[in-house]
């Protein structure tokens, strides 16, 4: 479905140009999620930026590489069509639920602004509804509220139903968990990966988190610097990983079963 | 031997609503709890957002006061206990680190402000190295940022040249050169990757040793508590709903919220 | 911390060009006296109002006194009354703000109340009044305009100070035990300072306009000491047939008007908080 090849981004800091992204490849097939891991700066939210082409021209660019969609090169598309994408195919949700949404609208109105910018879209009130209960809020008192009425946790699934009322079929989720507790993490993630299964969506989940993707996804990918450095099915990288860095990734996450310092 | 208590703290943030900013009702953070630490130990504060955590610690810190109760210190109250005092017994690391450090000054100006306050009465008991006070107090920088595993070059840079981690160890180093008895540490690893969470945490681990530390560790992940901590104490929502050693609340815990945040730490295929 | 905020100032090419007129200006108003081409007292009754020449590159005025000497004099009147005027404002403004800011309860209650009253009197009329009372000279002129605008100031430094004392340095130096002045000026100044030195390089465009208006009323710089208002006040009498009384002076005002606010404006860019 997604297929990244060789792809290269560069970014522009205090007049420097690094290299963010190096040689990186990835293929994500229809209803497989991935859990691409990394510290940060190791480019993984470069990658999902690229691929929705969502990097500004004085911060960076992508200086070379192939990324196709469903049988479509994205980095190539016109403008228009590209939109089409961003909310009909691929949908993004990002780490900061506190300001990923406008202050000073309701809920109501920053979901009907998505369908309206949208023309292939019914911006039917029972739609909102639906995409509401789809991440089980309750519908009329959240779609009344002020973001900060809300809790994290009910703001990240608002996102979530934001992405999903285009109907896409690949979801990129920028370390959505990383800003919330471990209580709130576990249900976002309860709701995100089960709305992934029923739906048959594709996911790319990034994290600095080794161990929160390992149970989730069928397949890890692993990246360093820029560079893609280990890959495979989720079990088997967590049990046999080949690159000393994944072991160290796994090393670093904390576990019950230690013993006190 | 019971280094801190707290007896009975109750605190309430007034909630403000409508266009005239009226009292419209009170949040009540913290209900009558009480807890004690032990010297050299480390006692791990847990529970989800909101449960009260910050507040506890922010009154420890003598950052707010308490609507009811007390904080004592080896059996005296220390709400007659002078700011400077209180320096020299309690410090504290922040979440943030981007937040913890002055971004407009440099890291050796903010050391140094904090190193000459340890050199002035009462009790300026740091060891002094080299001749001459500012050489001796600069000595004194680096080897605190020596202590935390960064090098003295540190003290001529400003802290946005640095990252996360390394900002974070920057505070340690802040928080030490008062020599304090007790470090609070307020969800210290939150704002980190996990690498870098590993390294900070095996720091704690070492300087505890080293400098004979007491340390309360506020977090929300049980399975760093359990990393860490000789004690647990879980809060849900203003109140202590369980006490317990990592052996005895990880493996049976008695209250269903323990239960939720065990069950939140992401399970790992065996 | 200064150098890197300098370099990024250099990469703004209008707020360099502010800059430099500011400093050519500053400059010229220093030296004027001794620089001027022709002695600005000096009546010559035989060459009342002639246009732009060879010997008065910006013509005469009505008592035959060179326009471009009194101009560059002139210059001297604008700046001082902008940087005083914005000093006092400046000094008020802050410090009032910061300790309102830092202290809260009473204190802010207090002064916001006292900035609301001030905002509401309508500033010239406030000025006109004062300066008739008091007499219209250049210093009472610079304080006046320096005690009508602090309160903008201290307002915008209560809010930024409400902020950053919540941060977690602030609040971390509390607990090292550093003293209530450290506090308030090395740790909360620094990073409140930003919005402060923005609205000051505005705030002396304003004053010269507020200056140059009131000369030109009659209750600003008295004649015959010479001030941009003070010669377009003369200018206005013989507007149909000495354009050059007029002209000149509203260039003089405009440019350095607008060079000061290039200069805020590149500040502004610089000192934004987001890197």
């Amino acid at each position: 479905m997604l297929s990244i090849e060789k792809l290269n981004v560069e970014y522009y800091r205090g007049g420097k140009t690094i290299s963010a992204v190096r040689d990186f490849s990835l293929a994500i097939n229809a209803g497989e999620s991935v859990g691409l891991v990394g510290e940060s700066g190791s480019g993984k939210s470069t990658v999902a930026l690229s691929i929705l082409r969502l990097i500004r021209p004085q911060e960076g660019h992508i200086v070379s590489g192939k990324i196709q969609f469903q049988g479509q090169d994205l980095l190539s598309l016109p403008p228009e069509n590209m939109r089409d994408i961003r909310c009909r195919k691929i949908a993004m949700i990002f780490q900061d639920p506190f300001t990923s949404l406008n202050p000073v609208m309701r809920i109501r109105e920053q979901m009907d602004e998505v369908l309206k910018a949208h023309p292939s879209l019914s911006a039917s009130p029972s739609r909102l509804v639906e995409a509401l209960e789809q991440v089980q809020l309750e519908s009329t008192r959240v779609l009344n509220s002020y973001p900060h009425q809300l809790s994290g946790g009910q703001r990240q699934r608002v996102m979530i139903a934001i992405a999903l009322l285009g109907q896409p079929s690949l979801i990129l989720a920028d370390e959505p968990t990383t800003a919330l507790d471990v209580l709130v993490q576990k249900e976002i993630l309860g709701v995100l990966f089960s709305l992934q299964k029923k739906l048959g969506l594709a996911m790319l989940f990034i994290t600095h988190n080794l161990g929160l993707v390992t149970t989730y996804t069928h397949r890890i990918a692993v990246m360093k610097e820029g560079r893609l450095v280990e890959e495979g099915p989720s079990q088997a990288v967590f049990r046999q990983p080949s690159e000393a860095y994944t072991r160290q990734l796994l090393e670093a996450i904390p576990r019950l079963g230690r013993s006190t310092g | 031997m019971t280094l801190l208590e707290m007896k009975n703290i109750s605190k309430a943030f007034p909630i403000e609503g409508g266009i005239f900013r009226k009292r419209i009702g009170f949040v009540q953070a913290l209900k009558d709890v009480s807890i004690d630490v032990r010297k050299g130990e480390t006692l791990a504060l847990v529970g989800g957002s909101g449960c009260g955590k910050s507040t506890l610690a922010r009154i420890v810190a003598g950052l707010l006061t308490p609507d009811s109760g007390d904080v004592l210190w080896e059996g005296r109250s220390l709400s007659t206990c002078a700011r400077q005092e209180r320096a020299r017994l309690i410090q504290m690391i922040f979440q943030d680190p981007y937040a913890s450090l002055n971004p407009k000054l440099s890291v050796g100006t903010q050391l140094m402000e904090v190193v000459r306050l340890a050199l002035t009465p009462p009790s300026g008991t740091l060891s002094l190295k080299g001749e001459g006070k500012a050489g001796s107090m600069r000595a004194t920088c680096v080897d605190l940022l020596e202590s935390v595993g960064l090098s003295g070059d540190a003290l001529s840079h400003y802290p946005f040249q640095f990252s996360g981690g390394q900002r974070q160890r920057i505070a340690i180093a802040r928080a030490l050169a008062l020599q304090p008895r007790l470090l609070i540490a307020d969800e210290p690893l939150s704002a980190l990757d996990v690498t870098v969470q590993a390294q900070i945490l095996a720091l704690f681990k070492g300087l505890k040793s080293t400098l004979d530390l007491t340390f309360l560790f506020i977090t929300h992940d049980l399975a760093v508590a359990a990393n860490f901590a000789d004690r647990i104490v879980v809060l849900k929502e203003g109140e202590v709903v369980e006490e317990g050693t990592p052996a005895t609340t990880l493996v049976a815990p008695k209250h269903p919220y323990t239960r939720a945040l065990l069950d939140a730490v992401p399970a790992l295929p065996r | 911390m200064i150098k890197i905020y300098f370099q990024r100032f250099r990469q703004n090419h209008l707020a360099m060009a502010g800059l430099l007129i500011v400093g050519f200006l500053t400059v010229l108003a220093l030296v004027s006296p001794w620089v001027s081409p022709k002695d600005p007292s000096l009546q010559d009754l035989t060459a009342r109002l002639q246009g732009p020449s060879p010997s008065h590159w910006m013509g005469t005025d009505d008592l035959g006194r060179d326009v471009f000497s009194r101009l560059l004099l002139g210059t001297r009147i604008s700046l001082s009354v902008g940087f005083v005027a914005v000093g006092i404002s400046m000094s008020v403004g802050t410090f009032l703000g910061l300790w309102a800011g830092f202290f809260g309860g009473k204190w802010d209650t207090l002064l916001m109340r006292l900035v609301d009253v001030m905002l509401s009197i309508p500033t010239l009329f406030l000025i006109l009044a004062v300066l008739a009372f008091l007499g219209p000279n250049i210093y009472n002129v610079m304080a006046i305009i320096g005690l009508t605008s602090w309160p903008g100031l201290a307002r915008l430094v209560r809010g930024e100070c409400l902020s950053v004392r919540e941060r977690e340095y602030v609040q971390a130096a509390k607990m090292a035990g550093v003293s209530t002045a450290r506090l308030l000026f090395i740790h909360i100044l620094p990073n409140v300072v930003a919005p402060i030195l923005v609205s000051a390089t505005l705030g002396v465009g304003g004053a010269i306009l507020t200056e140059s208006a009131l000369s030109f009323l009659g209750l600003g710089v008295q004649p015959p000491t010479p001030s941009w208002g003070n010669i377009l006040s003369i200018g206005r009498d013989y507007l149909h047939i000495a354009w050059w009384l007029s002209l000149f002076p509203t260039l003089a005002i405009l440019v350095t008007v607008l060079a000061f606010n290039l200069l805020g404006e590149g500040l502004r860019d610089v000192l934004d908080p987001r890197t």
